[in-house]
C-alpha cells in the first residue's frame, strides 16, 4: 500500500506492506539507520522516535498507522553535517554513550523531556529515560549529559540584563 | 614511565567515537546493505532433546521470495565442526543440528529469502518431524551415574573434571581450628547486549575472498571461519570497522558466521543473518555461566583463612566452544585479594540440554568472586568478627607485592588497604551501620554489603593449557602500526573490532603522549583482517594494556627513528638529540633543530640526508607479547595467568521490605584501582556499566528453565534488564597503584564493577536477613524468593 | 520478529469497524498496539486484517456523564493521566495510570485497548472492576453495556462478542465529602507487569467510619478480583489496621494464586494481603485529609 510519511519535516511517499513497522520502514525504506532494533517487542526503547514530539516505540507501530503525524528521528535533530546539537554535545562531554546502540533513542527522549521541562531534577531525568535500556553505561553519564544539556540550554541566548 | 604529570594520559579528554554515535551514524551490521543481499531466518527445535527424523522443505521453498532451505546434514557435509577449547571430539558443535537436537531453540534449518519477513514466513512452513528423547537440565543430575546422556558418543556428560592442589591443603586443614562449608550458586544469566548478534557474508569467487561484516568480539574469528569452511584464512576478510552494539564477551557468533559463509558460497549472493531477540535468547548460544560452588575453608580464631577447597560445577549447556575455559581463568586469582596459603580447586564442566554458553564479562571471575566473598562474610559471622576487619586481616599488604598466589600467578601491585580507607573516608562505616540500624528500627530489613575483589587484566590464554594440555599457547598478542605520511600527518591502526570501549581514543591518547602531539590529530583506522597484524581482540580486560602497550612501543620506535634522522642531519651524536613536541634539537645548542616538517621531508624525499641503514618513510609497527607471559603451566598446574590485577572494593547499603521482599539499594560506593587511568571518562563508564550489569545478575536476570526444558525467559518481558530506576547513584572513589608490568602503569578496567557488584549485593542481602537467622546463596536474589524466605523464617520464629 | 502478513484498513466510524470485524473472523481492531503488536511480531496473534480505529474521533473523549466520568475507548492513557476531570472525580484511576508501562507506551496505549486485552496483571481492568465501571461496546449496529465484573471471565478472555468492539468505559463517581484512594503494586522493576496489585477506595461518613469501601486485587488470579467479604466486614468500622488486615486475610485465604517464573503462588497470596491492606490504609489516610504513605 502507498502511504505518505512526514519524517524530519520531509514528506515521503512510499510503498509498504501493512506489516512493515515504522522502525523497519525508517531503516529499510527511508535509509534512516539511527533508530535501532533491540528487541522488536517494545521493551528496550532503542527504536524510539518522536511522534508529534512525543517519544514512542517505533517497533510497536505499523508504518501505515504513522501517516499524517510528524515523525522526528535522530537525523532530524542533528543540526547539519559535522554539527552537534547542545544535547548531542553534552552526551560527548560526559561520555554518555559507549557502544552507541541505545544512544539515538536516549537523545530523542532527552529532547522530548527538555522541550517539556527545561529544568528537570535528577529524579525526573531518571524517570524519563527509565523506558530505555542501556547495557554499557549504567546510566550515570547519560543522566549527567541530560542535566548538563538542560543547564546549557537554559543559559543560552538569554539577555544578560535580565535578573533571572 | 614515571609518575610525571602526563600531558594527555589521565586527562579528561572526550572520547572521539562518541561523535558518530550521538548522531546515529554508527555503522552496525544491520546498517550494512550489500547489493543483492538476501536474509536468513532460523527454524528451531521445540524440544530439549530430539532426534530429527524428517525435514520437508517443499512448502517453504514454494513460498514467494524464498531461495533456499539449508539443513544440518548438508552443512555438515561441507564444513568442519566448530572449534572447541577442550579436547572433546565426541561433542562436536555445528551451526545446525544434524541428527539430534540437544536444546529447545537449537537451530535445525535455515531459510534464505528476499526479506527477513519472507524468510520467517517460510521458516514456519518447514515441516520437521522429531522423535522426542529424554533430557537432563540440572548439572548435579547430569553427573550422577545413569544420567541421561546429552552426547551418546561421549559416554558421559562430563567435558572436564580436573583437580588442582597447590600447597599443603590437607595439612593446613588438619592444622586449623575452624572450618566452614558453603554452597553458592551463580544463576544462569549473561550480558545480553541491546544489539543482537548479526553477520553479513559475501563470497567473491573470482577474488576468492569471503567478506564478513559482523557484530563480533572473538579471538581467532578469521581462523575459525577458515577452518570450518575449509578455505584459506587469506580468503577471509573480516571487516573490523563494524561498530558492535555491546558485547561484554558474548558476541562470538561463529555458528551464525559459518552458516552465512556457507550459504553465500553455495548460493552466489551475499547473505545476512540478524538474530531477532527470540532467536538470540534461545538459540544464539550467548548464555553465561551457571555455576555451583562448594567451598570449604580452614581458618583460625582470628579469622585468618589458611586454606580453601573449591569445587566449581559448571552447567555449560548442550555444546561447548571456548566457554569451559571460564572455569580456568579464575585460577589466576583464585584466592582473590587474600593471603590464603593453599588451595584445592576442582573444575567440572558438564553438558545438559540447555542453550550453549558463551564467554561472559570476566570469564568466570565474577562467579568466583561471589563464592569467595560470601565465604569471607560467613567466616566473619562464624567468629562474630566484623566483616570488614576480617578482610583487612587476610588481605595482601601493599608492601608484599609482587605477591605470588598458590596457583602460581604473581599479582603485580596493589594497595587494597588504602583503597578501603579512602572509601571509608568518603563514607563512614560507622555511619552506615547507624543508618542500617535506623532502617531496622523502622521495620525494614537492612544490610551492609562488602566485596573486595580483583579484576585480572591483560589477557593471556594460559588457562587453555591448564585445562587442555594439548594446547601450548603462551602468547596473546596485540599490535599497532603507525604511519606518518608524506604530508606529515599520523595514522595509527588497530586490528580488531570494538564494542564501546573507546579504543580509538586510547590509541590517539597513548601515541599523542609519546610523540607529544595532539591526540585528536591522529587518524585511527581499523584495517580488515587481511591487512591486520595479530590481535587477541578485546577480551580479558586487555586492551589498555596490550593495545596501549603496542601503541606505546610503536610510537617509541617512531620517536627513535625521528630522533635518529634529526641527529644525523644536525651532525650531532644521538645522545645530544632531544625530541620535544615533534621537534629534534641539539641539547647543547637548542637553536639548532629540525622541526616535524623537516624530518618528514628527509624521510620521504631527501634520502641523501637519511642516516645509513634506515628505511625511507616513517612506518613502524609493534607486535606485543603479554607482559609476564611466555610460560606454560608446570606439571602441578601452576602458571602465570594474567599480568595485572585491578582492585575494587564495594560498599553497599540495602533495605528489603519484609513483607514484599523487594530489595532497594540505598547507597553505593566503590573504590576502584586500575593503575594509571588513560582516559577517566572511559574508565568511569566501564565501572558504572559493570555495576549495573552486576546488579542485574544479582537481583533480576535469569535464563530460567521449566521442567520441560523450555526457556521461560525468552524475551525482555521476562528477562529483566535493569533500567535507570534499578541502578542507584554510585560514587566511585578512584585510586592509582601503577602496575610495574605495563608501559604507563595502566591495568585493565573493562570488567570493573561486574566482578564485585553481585558479591556486594549478595552480602548486603544476607546481612539484612541475618536477624532472621536465614541466608540465601543463589543468584538471582529475586524478590519473590526473598519474600518466601522471609515469610518462612518469620513463621518459624512465631512471628 | 516480523508479523505474519495481514490486510490493513482504517475505519471511519465504529460501525464500519464492526462491519469489517463481522466480515472476517480473524480480523482485529488495533488502537495503541502496545500489547497487540508484540503478540503479532512474535506470531502469537495472527489477524488476517487489522482495522485501525485510532482516527475515530468519536471514540476519544473524557467527559462528565451524570454521576460518572465517561472515557472513550481510544483515549490515550497519557491523556487520561494528565486530565483534571479524572484527577478530581476518579482519583483511583488517576492514581493507577502512571504505573502502566512507560511514558512511551502510555503515549500510544489506550484505555479501551488495555481493558479489552484483559491481561491478569493490567492496571485498568483492576480499576474497572474495583470501581464497578460499566463498559460499552458496539456489535451488529447496537451499543450494549456490561458491568466490568461480568466482562472479564478468564486470563485475557472477555465476554466481548465476536465482531464487537469496545467503545467506552464509564467510571462511577463517588459523591461524598471524604473520599480516599489507595493503590499499590509490586514488580521487579517499576513499570513491569505487576506481580501483585491492589486498589482501594473508601468513603468516610460524618462519624469518621467507613461508609463505603471497595477493594480489588490484580495479577493474582485469572482476572482481577474484588474482596467482597472484606468489604462487607469493614463497612461501618473505623478501618483500623488490624481489622483491615484480618478482613483482607480472610478474603484471600482460599484463592488459587497464579505462579510463574517471577513469583510463587504463596508469594502472590501473601503479597496480595499486604498490598490490599496498604491500599485500604492509604485510602483511609487520604480520606481523612492526611498525606498517605509513599507507594
Amino acid at each position: 500500500m502507498r502511504i505518505e510519511l512526514n519524517v524530519n519535516g520531509t514528506l515521503h511517499e512510499i510503498e509498504v506492506e501493512p506489516r512493515t513497522t515504522l522502525l523497519d520502514c525508517l531503516r529499510d525504506l527511508l535509509d534512516l539507520k539511527g533508530a535501532h532494533a533491540g528487541c522488536e517487542h517494545g521493551v528496550c526503547g532503542a527504536c524510539t522516535v518522536l511522534f508529534d514530539g512525543v517519544a514512542v516505540r517505533s517497533c510497536l507501530m505499523f508504518a501505515a498507522q504513522a501517516a499524517g503525524t510528524p515523525i522526528t528521528t535522530i537525523e532530524g535533530v542533528t543540526p547539519g553535517p559535522g554539527e552537534l546539537s547542545p544535547i548531542q554535545d553534552a552526551f560527548c562531554e560526559t561520555h554518555g554513550t559507549q557502544c552507541g546502540y541505545c544512544t539515538p533513542a536516549m537523545i530523542l527522549v532527552a529532547h522530548a523531556l527538555l522541550a517539556d521541562n527545561p529544568e528537570p531534577t535528577r529524579e525526573e531525568i531518571v524517570e524519563a529515560i527509565s523506558g530505555n535500556i542501556c547495557r554499557c553505561t549504567g546510566y550515570a553519564q547519560i543522566v549527567e549529559a541530560i542535566a548538563l544539556a538542560a543547564e546549557r540550554m537554559r543559559g543560552a541566548n538569554r539577555p544578560r540584563s535580565l535578573s533571572k | 614511565m614515571s609518575a610525571d604529570r602526563h600531558r594527555y594520559v589521565s586527562t579528561d579528554r572526550r572520547v572521539r567515537e562518541d561523535r558518530r554515535f550521538v548522531v546515529g551514524k554508527g555503522q552496525f551490521v544491520a546498517d550494512i546493505d550489500l547489493p543483492h543481499m538476501r536474509h536468513v531466518a532460523l527454524v528451531t527445535c521445540p524440544y530439549p532433546a530430539a532426534r530429527i527424523k524428517t525435514i520437508d522443505k517443499s512448502a517453504a521453498l514454494a513460498m514467494p521470495g524464498v531461495h533456499y532451505v539449508l539443513d544440518g546434514r548438508e552443512l555438515a557435509e561441507a564444513t568442519l565442526p566448530l572449534m572447541t577449547g577442550l579436547d572433546t571430539p565426541n561433542v562436536p558443535r555445528r551451526p545446525l543440528a544434524t541428527d539430534v537436537a540437544r536444546y529447545a531453540g537449537e537451530w535445525v534449518a535455515a531459510v534464505v529469502a528476499d526479506t527477513r519477513a519472507l524468510a520467517e514466513d517460510a521458516a514456519e512452513k518447514v515441516r520437521i518431524t522429531y522423535e522426542k528423547l529424554p533430557f537432563v537440565l540440572d548439572a548435579e543430575q547430569a553427573i550422577t551415574p545413569g544420567a541421561v546422556l546429552v552426547h551418546q558418543a561421549h559416554g558421559s556428560n562430563v567435558l572436564l573434571d580436573k583437580t588442582f592442589v597447590w600447597g599443603e591443603v590437607e595439612q593446613d586443614f588438619a592444622a586449623s581450628p575452624r572450618k566452614l562449608s558453603l554452597r553458592v550458586k551463580w544463576g544462569r544469566s549473561a550480558t545480553v547486549p541491546i544489539e543482537t548478534f548479526g553477520v553479513a557474508a559475501s563470497w567473491d569467487p573470482w577474488r576468492e575472498i569471503l567478506d564478513v561484516y559482523a557484530s563480533i568480539q572473538m579471538p581467532r574469528y578469521a581462523d575459525q571461519i577458515s577452518i570450518a569452511l575449509q578455505i584459506p584464512v587469506t580468503s577471509v576478510r573480516v571487516h573490523h570497522d563494524v561498530d558492535v552494539g555491546g558485547s561484554y564477551g558474548v558476541k562470538r557468533g561463529i555458528k551464525h558466521t559459518v552458516l552465512c559463509g556457507y550459504l553465500t558460497r553455495r548460493l552466489g549472493f551475499p547473505v545476512r543473518l540478524i538474530e531477532d531477540r527470540l532467536e538470540n535468547m534461545r538459540g544464539g548460544d550467548a548464555h553465561g555461566p551457571e555455576r555451583l560452588f562448594d567451598v570449604d575453608v580452614a581458618f583460625d580464631d582470628n579469622g585468618i583463612v589458611r586454606s580453601m577447597k573449591m569445587r566449581a560445577l559448571e552447567n555449560v549447556g548442550a555444546y561447548a566452544g571456548r566457554s569451559p575455559f571460564q572455569l580456568g581463568k579464575p585460577i589466576g586469582a583464585i584466592v582473590g585479594p587474600y593471603k590464603i596459603k593453599s588451595v584445592q580447586y576442582r573444575a567440572v564442566a558438564v553438558v545438559t540440554n540447555k542453550t550453549t554458553q558463551e564467554a561472559v564479562r570476566g570469564f568466570g571471575q565474577g562467579p568466583t568472586n561471589l563464592a569467595l566473598e560470601r565465604t569471607m562474610d560467613e567466616v566473619a559471622n562464624a567468629l562474630g568478627l566484623d566483616r570488614l576487619e576480617i578482610r583487612r586481616r587476610n588481605m595482601i599488604r601493599h608492601e608484599e607485592f609482587p605477591y605470588t598466589i598458590p596457583s602460581g600467578t604473581t599479582y603485580d601491585s596493589g594497595d587494597y588497604h588504602t583503597v578501603i580507607d579512602k572509601v571509608l573516608a568518603n563514607t563512614s562505616y560507622e555511619d552506615l551501620k547507624k543508618e542500617r540500624d535506623r532502617l531496622r528500627a523502622d521495620g525494614k530489613l537492612a544490610g551492609i554489603g562488602i566485596a573486595a575483589c580483583l579484576e585480572p587484566s591483560g589477557g593471556n590464554a594460559t588457562f587453555e593449557a591448564l585445562l587442555n594440555p594439548a594446547i601450548t599457547t603462551s602468547t596473546f598478542m596485540d599490535s599497532c602500526r603507525i604511519n606518518v605520511d608524506g604530508m606529515g600527518t599520523i595514522t595509527a591502526s588497530m586490528h580488531t573490532t570494538s564494542s564501546g570501549q573507546g579504543h580509538e581514543t586510547l590509541l590517539g591518547t597513548v601515541i599523542g603522549e609519546v610523540l607529544q602531539v595532539d591526540p585528536d590529530s591522529i587518524r585511527v583506522t581499523r584495517p580488515d583482517s587481511l591487512n591486520s597484524l595479530p590481535s587477541g581482540t578485546p577480551v580479558g580486560s586487555r586492551m589498555a594494556i596490550m593495545l596501549g602497550g603496542a601503541a606505546f612501543h610503536a610510537a617509541h620506535k617512531l620517536k627513535a627513528k625521528l630522533t635518529a634522522i634529526g641527529a644525523h642531519d644536525l651532525g650531532i651524536p644521538l645522545e645530544r638529540a632531544v625530541f620535544k613536541d615533534g621537534t629534534v634539537s641539539d641539547r647543547d645548542a637548542p637553536q639548532n633543530k629540525r622541526a616535524w616538517g623537516d624530518l618528514v621531508q628527509i624521510a620521504f624525499r631527501n634520502y641523501h640526508r637519511m642516516p645509513a641503514g634506515l628505511e625511507p618513510g616513517l612506518a613502524v609497527s609493534h607486535v606485543m607479547q603479554v607482559p609476564t607471559g611466555g610460560t606454560l603451566p608446570t606439571a602441578d598446574g601452576r602458571v602465570q595467568m594474567y599480568p595485572c590485577f585491578s582492585f575494587e572494593f564495594h560498599l553497599v547499603l540495602l533495605a528489603i521490605d519484609p513483607d514484599l521482599g523487594t530489595p532497594e539499594i540505598l547507597r553505593y560506593r566503590v573504590g576502584h584501582d586500575c593503575g594509571t587511568v588513560i582516559n577517566p571518562k572511559i574508565v568511569r563508564g566501564m565501572t558504572m556499566g559493570g555495576i549495573a550489569h552486576g546488579i542485574g545478575a544479582a537481583l533480576y536476570e535469569e535464563f530460567a528453565y521449566d521442567g520441560e526444558g523450555q526457556l521461560m525467559a525468552q524475551s525482555f518481558m521476562d528477562y529483566l534488564l535493569p533500567s535507570s530506576r534499578e541502578v542507584p547513584a554510585v560514587e566511585i572513589i578512584q585510586h592509582v597503584t601503577p602496575s610495574p608490568n605495563t608501559v604507563l602503569g595502566q591495568k585493565g578496567s573493562g570488567e570493573s564493577g561486574y566482578l564485585g557488584a553481585p558479591a556486594a549485593v549478595a552480602n548486603a542481602v544476607n546481612d539484612a536477613l541475618k536477624p532472621l537467622g536465614v541466608s540465601i546463596n543463589t543468584l538471582p536474589l529475586k524478590l519473590s524468593k526473598l519474600g518466601d524466605l522471609i515469610a518462612e523464617a518469620r513463621a518459624k520464629k512465631g512471628n | 520478529m516480523k508479523a505474519a502478513p495481514f490486510e490493513y484498513s482504517r475505519a471511519a466510524d465504529i460501525d464500519e469497524a464492526c462491519a469489517m470485524l463481522a466480515a472476517d473472523d480473524s480480523a482485529r481492531v488495533i488502537a495503541g498496539g502496545q500489547t497487540l503488536v508484540p503478540m503479532m511480531v512474535m506470531r502469537l496473534a495472527r489477524p488476517t486484517r487489522l482495522i485501525d480505529i485510532n482516527r475515530i474521533a468519536a471514540l476519544s473523549y473524557i467527559r462528565n456523564d451524570g454521576d460518572g466520568v465517561a472515557i472513550g475507548a481510544t483515549t490515550r492513557q497519557c491523556v487520561v493521566e494528565r486530565d483534571a476531570l479524572v484527577a478530581a472525580r476518579v482519583p483511583l484511576l488517576a492514581r493507577a495510570i502512571p504505573n502502566i508501562g512507560h511514558a512511551a507506551t502510555r503515549a500510544r496505549g489506550t484505555i479501551g485497548g488495555s481493558i479489552a486485552n484483559a491481561d491478569p496483571a493490567a492496571e485498568l481492568p483492576l480499576i474497572a472492576i474495583t470501581l464497578d465501571a460499566v463498559l460499552s461496546y458496539r456489535a451488529s449496529g447496537e451499543t450494549a453495556e456490561i458491568p466490568a465484573r461480568e466482562f472479564f471471565i478468564g486470563p485475557m478472555i472477555t465476554t466481548l462478542p465476536a465482531g464487537g468492539c469496545l467503545v467506552g468505559v464509564r467510571f462511577p463517581v463517588w459523591q461524598g465529602e471524604k473520599i480516599g484512594v489507595g493503590f499499590h503494586e509490586v514488580n521487579a522493576r517499576r513499570s513491569d507487569f505487576a506481580f501483585v496489585s491492589a486498589a482501594a477506595q473508601v468513603e468516610l461518613g460524618a462519624d469518621g467510619k467507613c461508609k463505603r469501601i471497595v477493594i480489588g486485587v490484580g495479577a493474582v488470579t485469572d482476572f482481577p478480583m474484588r474482596l467482597d467479604s472484606a468489604e462487607q466486614e469493614l463497612m461501618g468500622t473505623t478501618l483500623d489496621a488490624k481489622a483491615v488486615d484480618a478482613a483482607v486475610r480472610v478474603a484471600l485465604a482460599d484463592i488459587d494464586a497464579l505462579a510463574d517464573l517471577h513469583a510463587s503462588a504463596e508469594y502472590r497470596r501473601r503479597a496480595a494481603i499486604n498490598l490490599a491492606s496498604r491500599a485500604v490504609v492509604d485510602a483511609l489516610a487520604h480520606a481523612q485529609g492526611r498525606k498517605s504513605h509513599a507507594h
